[in-house]
């Protein structure tokens, strides 16, 4: 099993949860981030003076998947939060030893 | 006619009481806006009553009030307060001064409805000082200065077209101007905190009580009828937006809301001269009306963002309409149509359509005017990251 991580812009995040459940993805979570990529942040001229905003806000969501749905997960997201500009995010991808469903107590190691 | 300082007290507590709508107005728009913008709405309120404020005194109070000009406007006898006493009759001039002032400062509050979350704060300075001495202050001699409408015997007990009107339509031109915030129809931006709008659209309510009954000038029973009628208004809209909603999906808060500020606008200009039962029907009528109105703004995706020609706009001209249909002799001094004075019906319907096309042509004059000698617009990158950091280098989390 694979844990997803997606950073996505805020106003993308609808568009993003419609098409993965349109693939049968519909476990997620999603946190309010906020944070700086390689550009870093946004520079702003105001009257002659530069106001730098390096922490922008952003969409985190999280998915564990199996192992076979990881380039179908990554690809829908890419497609559907994608601008072309800066700041459209990332996408991280991690090995999970295990999951454990506290309702059902399964159990299941990958 | 002396002071009376029943009426002085009355008057200067009523004054406080409409200062607070112009927050109240703040917090409204400031709840239904998206968080990066929030501290820039409930601030342009505020900066609004700052510059109407120096404005008025300086030139909008003779600009209104000061001697007539056919018609159309005040003359500069009282620029700068000039011969604005502390006597009067009844309260002191300078009172009534005041007292109009808060009137000019909500009015100039509910105009950034069309321009918010996009609007550079500069050029919103700039123009609201044109747009309040170029239509507010002429509206405001026309209806109570002694200006044309005045002299047509037209019936504005507190603001209807003054106010409302002028805000509504005057909103829906700046938003013509300025366009559609960055991806709107694309994105959801729905309101960023409910309870925020509640409690401005809560102050708007109560201190709608004194905008009226203080419209009276005086602590009597006009003063009560006003009163109770702007109550019972706020109710009836209240109610039938959130059934209209209702029947369409959910009673949502923020309809019940709107609803209840569509009711305050559209009893406005007759509050002094209607029944409290013809204020349910009133109210009533604005519920639905403004809702609909709304509905086919949305229809048109036209971004006048947070509603003013919706509620304020649309709501206005019902009311001033409805102030010809159901004044009463009885508790004004004038009919309306539904007692059978029918010239008052169709004065009430000249005055109303020649402000609605005074306030959008002027307004739009000026929103193009400021647009090309300053820009009114951020730029794109401003409108992503929120006016709040943009303009004010500030944002609610920090």
């Amino acid at each position: 099993m694979k844990r997803v991580v997606a950073i996505i812009r805020p106003e993308k995040l609808n568009d993003v949860k419609a098409a993965l459940e349109e693939k049968g993805f519909f476990a997620m979570t999603v946190h309010e981030v906020k944070g700086r990529g390689a550009q870093r942040g946004i520079c702003l001229q105001y009257r002659g003076k530069q106001i730098k905003v390096d922490m922008i806000p952003k969409v985190e969501i999280e998915m564990i998947i199996g192992d076979g749905d990881v380039q179908t997960v990554i690809d829908t997201i890419k497609l559907n939060a994608r601008t072309g500009k800066f700041g459209d995010g990332k996408i991280f991808v991690s090995p999970v030893e295990m999951v454990v469903g506290i309702r059902t107590d399964d159990e299941i190691i990958s | 006619m002396a002071i009376d300082t029943g009426d002085t007290a009355f008057i200067i507590v009523c004054t406080a009481l409409v200062m607070l709508m112009t927050p109240g107005v703040g917090l409204f728009y400031g709840g239904m806006v998206r968080k990066k913008n929030v501290i820039s709405m409930i601030a342009m309120s505020f900066i609004a009553f700052a510059i109407v404020s120096i404005q008025w005194v300086l030139l909008g109070y003779t600009l209104s009030f000061g001697t007539d000009i056919s018609g159309f406007i005040g003359g500069l006898d009282h620029i700068g307060l000039n011969g604005v006493s502390l006597d009067g009759e009844g309260i002191p001039d300078m009172l009534f001064m005041v007292f109009q002032l808060v009137f000019a400062g909500v009015t100039l509050a509910i105009l950034t409805s069309g321009v918010a979350e996009r609007i550079k704060l500069s050029s919103f300075i700039v123009l609201g000082l044109l747009w309040t001495t170029l239509v507010y202050d002429p509206l405001a001699h026309w209806s109570w200065g002694g200006g044309w409408a005045h002299s047509l015997g037209a019936l504005d007990f507190a603001g209807g077209t003054v106010v409302h009107i002028s805000s509504g339509f005057g909103a829906l031109a700046l938003a013509l101007v300025i366009g559609n915030r960055m991806d709107y129809g694309k994105y959801s931006m729905e309101a960023e905190n409910i309870t925020t709008t509640l409690l401005g659209g809560a102050l708007l309510w109560f201190g709608w009580f004194a905008f009226n009954a203080g419209s009276a000038l005086s602590a009597n029973g006009t003063a009560v009828n006003a009163l109770v009628t702007t109550n019972i208004s706020a109710a009836a809209g209240a109610i039938t937006w959130m059934l209209a909603a209702w029947a369409k999906g959910k009673p949502s808060s923020l309809g019940m809301i709107s609803g209840a500020v569509a009711g305050l606008v559209a009893i406005t200009p007759g509050c002094g001269f209607v029944s409290p039962m013809s204020a349910i029907l009133i109210g009533g009528v604005a519920g639905l009306l403004c809702y609909n109105a709304l509905l086919f703004r949305v229809r048109r995706g036209l971004d006048e963002s947070l509603d003013a020609w919706a509620i304020h706009g649309m709501g206005g001209l019902w009311g001033a309409i409805a102030t010809g249909i159901f004044a009463s002799a009885a508790i004004g001094g004038v009919d309306g149509l539904v007692n059978g004075n029918v010239s008052q019906f169709l004065v009430q319907i000249l005055d109303a359509f020649v402000a609605v096309a005074y306030a959008f042509g002027m307004t739009y004059l000026l929103a193009k005017a400021v647009d090309k000698v300053m820009g009114l617009r951020v730029t794109e990158e401003e409108e992503y990251v929120g006016l709040d950091i943009s303009q004010h280098g500030e944002s609610t989390t920090a």
